[in-house]
């Protein structure tokens, strides 16, 4: 029996990542935004627009990640010559349009959407919405005073759900921004385990006949707790901290590292409370993960703080 | 599956999403959308009970309530089944071997429980009423006297002449037509007909679309149906010829599911004319090609909202999309899509047979040609009336018989629920878009609801209200909350009154916003007819919650 000559070829050498075609200069398009006249590209955004101008727009069902919905009705803003108000987040630019970003209009209608929330959901861990609301002055209180009794007044209040280890659901918060289901779907992961369900006031996220989320076919990405505007979807680490009522995001160490689990080598935010890791996260403007990451990266921290 | 065995089995549901691909978490928010589909198990024979405001007007809360007694959880209370010129109606649906799907109107308790037991199904003719004013009888002209089922009637009566000619002059001598005829639409929004056929025509993109809109939800609304009934060969050749003017080759007719002998009836049409060869690859022995395809609606109002309708097509849940894009350029699954209303498109034959200008001469000058009016509630005569554009309301209802028995007129709903409420002051209001418009009302799709002193207007706006609520699709929060709002500020026990009481001011608020920040046209109008009732008729002025 001949032996086979061990052959062994270096790879080739390096050669440079040909760089992408030249793109033509994108078509500028003239509007003006609260009397102020600029120049975008074609195919921005109104949110776009007004960030070149340092105007902030409210949003809720809105990332940069994410395919608009323009559900939450937020980001409204008046344009000249409309019916109705038009969504900043989704509404392309058009040329020698007239926008005005806050109006008694504008104003009013953040209001009342903001009423309408809080009055209905359980807003009291959604980050920066009591600041919106004050800066609105909505007062979602006011429909339980002028209907009379509290039960009066629906909500969407239901049980906690908690049936995996890893996070919990708690559906009495959620403003149904459909966030979780594009970073579940077509947006990011492609596992579609959640959808809306129902209809109306009943409308709702829910896994595939309502089952479980071990019987799902959910893959414990954690990609929905991470664009979740509200903190209806939580990781369990913080689920628990905040029931014992020791959540202490201001003493939290934030620090960036790389997943050390596979060689796609993304980035993740760890925040570290009392010399323990509490969560990890992902930043969304990092062009390896815009966010997302996998179950090992997102959960599988136990081992460092044993 | 549904009518297999009246609910969709999980298991079923889990193969579906196996044979198609479909991801089942989005297969379970399909069919939790739409409520005529039930996720879980009930009775073979079901029956729908309107109970909306014309039906109630006529005792529909207590036959339900006689019914619920009687057969429990068989009875289901259903939103507005369109039937509101016979007076009270069921949708029955039966499943299994003997599957049947069938209309009670007018009925009663015992009627229902008597097709809910028996095995055959009762065949009780029921008699459309129709008229026309002097001058306006248009499209009802062959409606009452051609043979629904037979294309050998239709053609004696002057069917399919429209077709032979949109062949001999071609598309854009059509479209010329129809513009010059400055027909406009009929399901509410009254937009231009030809310009909307323009511009798909225009489109380079293909395929082009041709969408029947038939799911004719509107509280008050009736026209379609009886259309559809009495006509089918009519909304079959206006959608053929709207097909070769917009270079379309397929067309759908979106049918409510309330409505099973209008979609036999459509169904039925399209086979023979199939046969004939006037749908295929050669329409009329034309180079033209043109298909229509039945889908038939779930169960949702919104669908009648055009993009929701496209949803609803594309098999997803019933929810509208942002406009713009507009569906001329990015319509049904992304391609140009011209949409009409069924109204509106068997006009289109006239237009044709006559000529765009001559056509134009019936009506005003803003308003052409005839209107369908659906008149219900209070008058003598409930039917469907053709009214040339420019009479007065006064004349419509006088054509339905007038208030019966001497009571005095209190308010009349215009336009259905999304509609506006106007008083007796308003009945010279001539019914052209132009003339509601200076009334600040709306014909929306030709609903004329009356309401007599005796009526309790206060109930009518709850149920208003509550349409809305159980309606609203859920995608965006002014309609999502704001109808639940809505309703809740109008059931509430101890309504204040006057301009400065904090409930007025919440409403009004409440009704600004839904109007300015909802997505689409059903949060956008779900204020409206509460608003003007409380504005324009003097016995709600004092009662303002």
């Amino acid at each position: 029996m001949s032996h086979d000559e061990i052959s062994f070829h270096l790879p080739p050498p390096a050669t440079a990542i040909p760089a992408p075609p030249p793109q033509p200069a994108p078509t500028m398009v003239p509007l003006t935004i609260d009397g102020r006249a600029i120049e975008v590209a074609a195919g921005s955004t109104l949110i776009d627009a007004c960030k070149t101008l340092d105007i902030t727009i409210p949003t809720l069902c809105y990332l940069e990640t994410l395919t608009p919905v323009n559900a939450c009705r937020v980001c409204v803003v008046e344009v000249e010559g409309a019916r109705v108000l038009a969504p900043a987040c989704s509404r392309q630019v058009e040329a020698g349009m007239v926008v005005q970003s806050r109006s008694a209009r504008v104003d009013l209608s953040r209001k009342v959407v903001l009423e309408l929330l809080g009055s209905s959901v359980d807003l009291s861990t959604a980050p920066g919405l009591s600041e919106m609301m004050a800066e609105y002055g909505a007062r979602p209180e006011r429909f339980q005073e002028v209907i009379g009794s509290a039960s009066a007044v629906s909500s969407v209040a239901k049980p906690i759900k908690i049936d995996n280890d890893l996070y919990v659901r708690d559906y009495g918060k959620c403003v149904l921004c459909y966030k979780c289901v594009e970073a579940c779907g077509t947006d990011a992961q492609h596992t579609f385990a959640i959808a809306v369900a129902g209809r109306g006031f009943n409308a709702h996220i829910s896994t595939e006949l309502d089952v479980p989320l071990p019987d799902s076919a959910c893959v414990y990405c954690g990609n929905c707790i991470a664009v979740c505007p509200t903190g209806a979807l939580m990781a369990t680490p913080e689920f628990e901290l905040r029931k014992a009522g020791e959540w202490r995001p201001e003493t939290q160490a934030v620090t960036d590292t790389i997943c050390p689990y596979c060689d796609v080598g993304c980035t993740l935010t760890v925040h570290v409370q009392d010399q323990q890791i509490v969560k990890v996260t992902s930043p969304f403007d990092n062009d390896v993960t815009r966010g997302n990451l996998c179950v090992k990266g997102r959960f599988g921290f136990e081992y460092v703080n044993k | 599956m549904q009518d297999a065995i009246s609910w969709i089995r999980h298991g079923a549901l889990n193969y579906i999403c196996t044979r198609l691909s479909v991801p089942p978490a989005e297969a379970w928010g399909v069919v939790t959308f739409y409520h005529l589909l039930a996720t879980g198990p009930r009775p073979a024979a079901v029956v729908h009970v309107c109970d909306d405001i014309a039906c109630r007007l006529n005792g529909a809360d207590q036959l339900c309530r006689d019914l619920e007694s009687r057969l429990g959880h068989a009875v289901h209370r259903s939103p507005y089944l369109g039937q509101c010129d016979q007076g009270s109606a069921a949708l029955v649906t039966k499943a299994g071997p003997d599957a049947d799907r069938f209309v009670l109107a007018p009925t009663s308790a015992d009627d229902v429980a008597g097709a809910l037991s028996v095995r055959t199904v009762p065949t009780v003719p029921k008699v459309p009423r129709v008229g026309a004013s002097a001058s306006g009888a248009r499209i009802v002209r062959r409606m009452t006297v051609v043979d629904a089922t037979s294309l050998a009637s239709y053609r004696q009566h002057g069917g399919y002449a429209a077709l032979a000619k949109a062949i001999a002059i071609g598309p854009a001598a059509v479209i010329a037509e129809v513009s010059a005829a400055r027909l406009l639409g009929r399901g509410g929004a009254a937009f231009p007909t030809g310009r909307k056929w323009e511009a798909v025509a225009r489109e380079p993109a293909q395929p082009h679309f041709v969408v029947c809109n038939a799911d004719e939800s509107e509280p008050g609304t009736f026209k379609d149906r009886v259309l559809m009934e009495q006509d089918p060969f009519a909304v079959i050749e206006a959608m053929t010829i709207c097909g070769i003017a917009t270079g379309s080759a397929c067309g759908f007719i979106y049918i409510r599911g309330e409505y099973p002998e209008s979609e036999a009836a459509i169904g039925e049409a399209i086979t023979q004319a199939r046969a004939a060869g006037l749908l295929g690859p050669r329409v009329a022995g034309s180079h033209h090609a043109f298909e229509i395809e039945i889908r038939r609606g779930g169960g949702a109002y919104i669908c009648g909202e055009e993009t929701a309708l496209f949803s609803s097509i594309e098999g997803k849940r019933g929810e509208p999309r942002s406009k713009p894009p507009y569906s001329a350029q990015h319509g049904l699954f992304g391609q140009p899509t011209v949409v009409n209303n069924v109204e509106t498109l068997v006009n289109v034959l006239d237009i044709l047979t006559e000529g765009g200008a001559q056509w134009a001469k019936t009506g005003t000058a803003g308003s052409t040609g005839t209107r369908m009016f659906c008149l219900s509630g209070h008058v003598a005569r409930p039917g469907l009336y053709e009214i040339e554009c420019g009479q007065t309301l006064r004349h419509a209802i006088e054509l339905a018989g007038g208030v019966p028995g001497g009571r005095a007129l209190q308010a009349v709903l215009l336009g259905g629920a999304a509609g506006t409420f106007v008083g007796p002051d308003a009945l010279e209001m001539p019914l052209s878009f132009e003339g509601a418009r200076a009334a600040n009302a709306t014909l929306g799709s030709g609903v004329i609801m009356v309401f007599d002193e005796t009526a309790d207007l206060m109930d009518t706006l709850a149920r208003i209200a509550q349409f809305f609520r159980d309606e609203s699709c859920g995608q965006c929060v002014p309609c999502r909350v704001g109808t639940v709002r809505q309703e809740e500020l109008l059931r509430r026990r101890d309504p204040g009154s006057g301009t400065g009481d904090p409930g007025t001011v919440l409403l009004n608020e409440l009704g600004q916003a839904m109007r300015d920040a909802s997505i689409c046209g059903l949060g956008q109008t779900a204020a409206s007819a509460i608003e003007s009732a409380f504005a324009n008729i003097s016995s709600l002025k004092g009662a303002r919650p």
